[in-house]
């Protein structure tokens, strides 16, 4: 792209030139000469193709091709250019991403794994799109549970049942408006008790047996589906499960650390996975670096090298690009820690509750890896960590881009395992939008970004830099997007309620965090997660 | 300074006097980015919104305005025969071109942003920043002797059905500037075409005809600034030399082909701008410059400009090749130094939100408008330039274009999606050797 400005640039400068040079030579001339140049180089191409082409002809007949060494004429580009692709990633895999965008902050989570104790974890069904706000409870206030026993079911599918993180007492089941139940409140027992299973069915056996256990543990829910990112239907069947295996979004957290010493546990769970669906598990793996060993030596999927920045990491971009779903094909997603939980039943017969989450985020003293439980208790999470304890911060459970935002005093959501922290932005900034003093994430070459380097970490807030306007720019989406979709007709079309523009501008290939990063970089601040997830809720109801 | 931000935003008038409030918030966060915060979506926002969108188009033609100033005034002392060299008089020429600039860019403004923010308080919403750069844009693309009448009024028509009877900024179909322009063009014919209505200050373009000198000249700067300080002084007796007709460029080789405009201009004199015609669509150097800065910034399309010269070049190829006229034979390079190609490319056709808004469409878009451009150049004998008309009409098709973009990509989508369901693959991603399946 730059070197396209740059020539362009250049070829603007030619222009004035030329209308000098025509001084010297005459107009009709200088066009007969350009022609005649452009015919001269074809003829000459066209040569030197046919001359290539026969010397690996007799190269390949001879059988010198086989030594490894090149015999064309022309040198290859491997050859020109020393390959860049890191050692250990398979080159007929990798499929190389050009559109997206990298947002570097301040606050990266260390390379390091801290236990931390909770006193308490809280099971949300709103967590799991398209529940009915009021899920059939399974327990009461007093009870108390083991890790995996059930707390409720949906009413649509009793089958799928939500269960204990971990053990203790239930000492609140909180309700919000029209009695909705927001979260059920447990307080972790010192010796944890896990349900057991003494009977684990083979892998060998029936799919139907493998599907009822896990339903009956408790796992299924880490199962999504695909278009929506609803909890996986157990009576549909997969074309195929996908696992992504890095996470490109800002501050994320290290998958490869937070796996270690979970390889068996991984590819027991990639192997249950492989007996879900008739197609083949999918395994989305970061070409940009040597993959992690745990990763590499995945056996029995399929495994793809994404090399692009954000969202290469998205498992919804390595459906596109592999096995793109609409209403009638779907896939199921699962994430590295859910595959270890799901391993982790299989292996030992009972549910594995633990997490390993991101303490992200510049708010906090000591950003790292932390080991805890699933849907954990912010409260405690934070405590002791953040650097500066009065001032106005915001909680995202998940990233900064589709996190949920947090009250303190609430949990982690069932599928993040990140929790993050940065400054509220709520102050007003004298010409901030023409003369900004400090440094912002952008990707608008209208800021100086580009001469602090790819390193520089960024300090970000949640001012909205700007208000909420029409759409007016365009192409800036898709300049971030690494998909062949059209972001700003789909959302017309959405707010249009326009059915058939929806489905067929692929509405059921995203869900919210695909296109987060096109709404931070919108010019026009347009909430775009939001549009999208009212798309999907109306093609969901439409059935 | 928060306190001040804090004391401002708390002190708005009411919402019950809806004009005031909204222009009041205009100018608030004019002077404040607001303190709203991210809700329901990302959680932190690019740093980029509308207005320092539209202010890096406005940093972009502060050349041209600075120069069309000085131009205004030089071609008006050129006519007469006085101060003949560029950089002589400059007290006097940069006098008169603000006399003639400041009237317009006031009216522009005034009349614009009075029907938005009118609009804007009706509505119930903020006032849009779509304007900032319209107003801009207009005054440099009119001759400057223009009646300010005709101006208010091309700027009524054109911001209120052009753009609000759409739904205001960013939902309108065709430029408004240039909607604007070719209101006068229609309306008011002779007012922007023809020989006369470049060259300032003068009833009719003839020979011994004298410049119509008002308060502004003869008292205010001659009696009160460039007399008492001793520099030369505006002298309303001077008429207009034999032989100048205040020709542009374009009317010249409309007339005899290039060696005509040689005749009169040299290239140099063509590139640097210093001849009549618009404000400021002359200084090619000047656009270019501008150019870089939106290509840099990224504020501009460079898919747009450069299809757009792309599309210029073929047509002049076609017509050097065709040679039917004296026109025609104008080396297609020339034609990049004649007339206001640059200006449209850069400044006009690059307008997002009447653009084609996917990156294919931007090049036909960008294509058509070069070659229509070029074709009503120079095959329309009544009006020598294209690129107002051209640019309008694409914006007419730039619908269609997208149209068929999005169909495609409709159509990409499911046949992708039928192949995978009868088992088949295709596309460069699935070059994918079916894998070996590794047996534990």
């Amino acid at each position: 792209m730059r070197i396209l400005r740059l020539s362009g640039i250049a070829l603007m400068l030619c222009v004035p030139a030329l209308g000098y040079s025509q001084g010297a030579v005459s107009g009709s001339n200088l066009t007969q000469y350009l022609l005649l140049g452009i015919v001269l180089s074809l003829v000459l191409v066209v040569i030197f193709m046919v001359a290539n082409s026969f010397l690996g002809l007799e190269a390949r007949m001879t059988g010198a091709d086989r030594t490894g060494k090149s015999f064309a004429i022309i040198p290859g580009r491997d050859e020109l250019i020393p390959s860049k692709i890191p050692e250990g990633v398979q080159k007929d895999r990798i499929i190389t991403l050009n559109q997206g965008f990298d947002i570097n902050l301040l606050g990266q989570p260390a390379h390091e794994i801290e236990d931390k104790m909770v006193t308490t974890v809280a099971m949300q069904p709103a967590n799991f799109i398209g529940m009915s706000p009021l899920p059939k409870l399974a327990v009461n206030v007093g009870d108390t549970v083991a890790a995996g026993d059930e707390l409720f079911y949906d009413k649509k599918i009793g089958r799928v049942k939500y269960v204990a993180p971990a053990s203790g007492e239930i000492i609140e089941i909180r309700r919000g408006e029209k009695r909705a139940i927001l979260e059920v409140v447990i307080l972790l027992d010192k010796e944890q008790r896990q349900r057991k299973y003494e009977v684990v069915p083979p892998l060998e056996g029936e799919r139907q047996a493998l599907v009822d256990f896990m339903l009956e543990a408790g796992v299924w829910p880490m199962l999504r589906q695909r278009p929506y990112n609803t909890v996986a239907d157990p009576d549909e069947t997969p074309k195929g499960i996908f696992v992504s295996t890095f996470d490109t979004a800002p501050q994320a957290p290290d998958l490869a650390l937070v796996a270690q010493g979970h390889s068996v546990a991984f590819q027991r769970g990639l192997d249950v996975l492989s007996k879900l669906t008739p197609g083949r598990v999918h395994l989305g793996l970061d070409g940009t670096s040597t993959p992690p060993t745990i990763f590499a030596n995945a056996f029995g999927v399929e495994k793809h090298y994404f090399r692009g920045k954000h969202p290469a990491g998205n498992v919804g971009i390595h459906i596109h690009h592999i096995d793109p779903v609409d209403a009638t094909q779907v896939v199921w997603t699962a994430g590295v820690q859910d595959v270890i939980a799901i391993g982790e039943l299989f292996l030992h017969g009972a549910f594995y509750g633990g997490r390993v989450i991101a303490l992200a985020g510049d708010e906090f003293e000591r950003p790292r890896h932390l080991r805890t439980y699933m849907c954990a208790s912010i409260a405690d999470l934070i405590k002791g960590e953040l650097a500066y304890p009065d001032k106005d911060v915001r909680y995202i459970s998940g990233d900064v881009l589709s996190g949920v935002q947090k009250a303190g005093d609430s949990y982690l959501n069932f599928y993040d395992d990140q929790l993050t922290s940065i400054e509220e932005g709520n102050y007003f900034e004298l010409f901030g939008w023409l003369l900004p003093v400090d440094p912002r994430p952008s990707r608008s070459g209208t800021f100086p970004n580009k001469l602090f380097g790819k390193d520089y970490q960024y300090k970000a807030t949640t001012n909205s830099h700007g208000e909420q306007r029409a759409f007016v720019v365009t192409g800036e989406y898709e300049a971030v997007l690494p998909m062949d979709i059209l972001p700003q007709h789909l959302m017309k079309a959405i707010m249009a309620n326009d059915f058939e523009r929806m489905e067929g501008l692929g509405l059921y290939e995203l869900v919210e965090e695909d296109i987060a990063i096109c709404e931070f970089a919108c010019t026009s601040k347009q909430p775009l997660q939001r549009i999208l997830r009212q798309g999907l809720d109306t093609m969901r109801a439409q059935g | 300074m928060k306190k001040v931000a804090e004391y401002l935003h708390n002190n708005a008038p009411s919402k019950d006097k809806a004009l005031l409030h909204t222009a009041y918030d205009a100018f608030f966060t004019f002077a404040f980015t607001p303190n709203t915060t991210t809700a329901n979506g990302v959680h932190v926002r690019d740093g980029m919104d509308l207005k320092r969108l539209m202010v890096h188009v406005v940093i972009g033609m502060q050349l041209l305005y600075f120069f069309g100033t000085y131009n205004i005034g030089h071609q008006h002392f050129v006519a007469l025969g006085e101060y003949t060299g560029f950089f002589e008089g400059v007290n006097l020429k940069l006098a008169y071109g603000l006399i003639k600039l400041i009237p317009l860019f006031v009216v522009s403004n005034a009349v614009g942003l009075g029907i938005e923010f009118w609009y804007a308080a009706k509505k119930g919403h903020s006032v849009e920043e779509g304007y900032l750069v319209t107003g801009a844009l207009l005054p440099l693309i009119i001759p400057p002797d223009l009646p300010l009448w005709i101006l208010a009024l091309s700027i009524f028509f054109a911001v209120i059905i052009g753009k609000e009877a759409f739904g205001g900024t960013g939902m309108n179909v065709f430029n408004i500037a240039l909607l604007a322009r070719v209101f006068i063009f229609f309306a008011y014919p002779t007012e922007i075409s023809g020989d006369q209505c470049w060259v300032a200050g003068f009833d009719q373009i003839i020979a011994g005809a004298s410049p119509t000198y008002g308060w502004f000249e003869t008292t205010f700067f001659n009696d009160w600034i460039f007399g008492p300080l001793g520099w030369p002084t505006f002298n309303a007796q001077a008429a207009i030399v034999d032989g100048y007709t205040g020709a542009t460029p374009l009317g010249l080789a409309y007339e005899g082909g290039w060696e005509r405009v040689t005749e009169v201009y040299t290239p140099g004199q063509m590139l640097w701008g210093n001849i009549p015609g618009s404000i400021g669509e002359m200084n090619k150097v000047f656009i270019a410059f501008g150019l870089g800065l939106l290509l840099i910034t990224g504020v501009a399309s460079w898919r747009i400009t450069f299809s757009v010269f792309a599309g210029a070049a073929v047509m002049g190829m076609i017509f050097n090749w065709w040679g039917a006229t004296p026109f025609m034979e104008v080396a297609w390079y020339n034609q990049f130094l004649m007339g206001s190609l640059l200006f449209a490319a850069v400044y006009m056709a690059t307008d997002p939100v009447t653009a084609a808004s996917t990156n294919t469409g931007k090049y036909i878009y960008g294509g058509l408008i070069g070659m229509i451009g070029l074709l009503i150049r120079v095959a329309n004998p009544a009006y020598p330039e294209g690129w107002m008309l051209s640019i309008l009409l694409m914006n007419a098709f730039a619908p269609l274009i997208d149209h068929y973009i999005v169909e495609a990509n409709m159509n990409r989508r499911k046949k992708r999606l039928q192949l995978r369901r009868a088992g088949v693959t295709t596309d460069d991603e699935e070059a994918i050797p079916v894998p070996q399946v590794a047996t534990a």
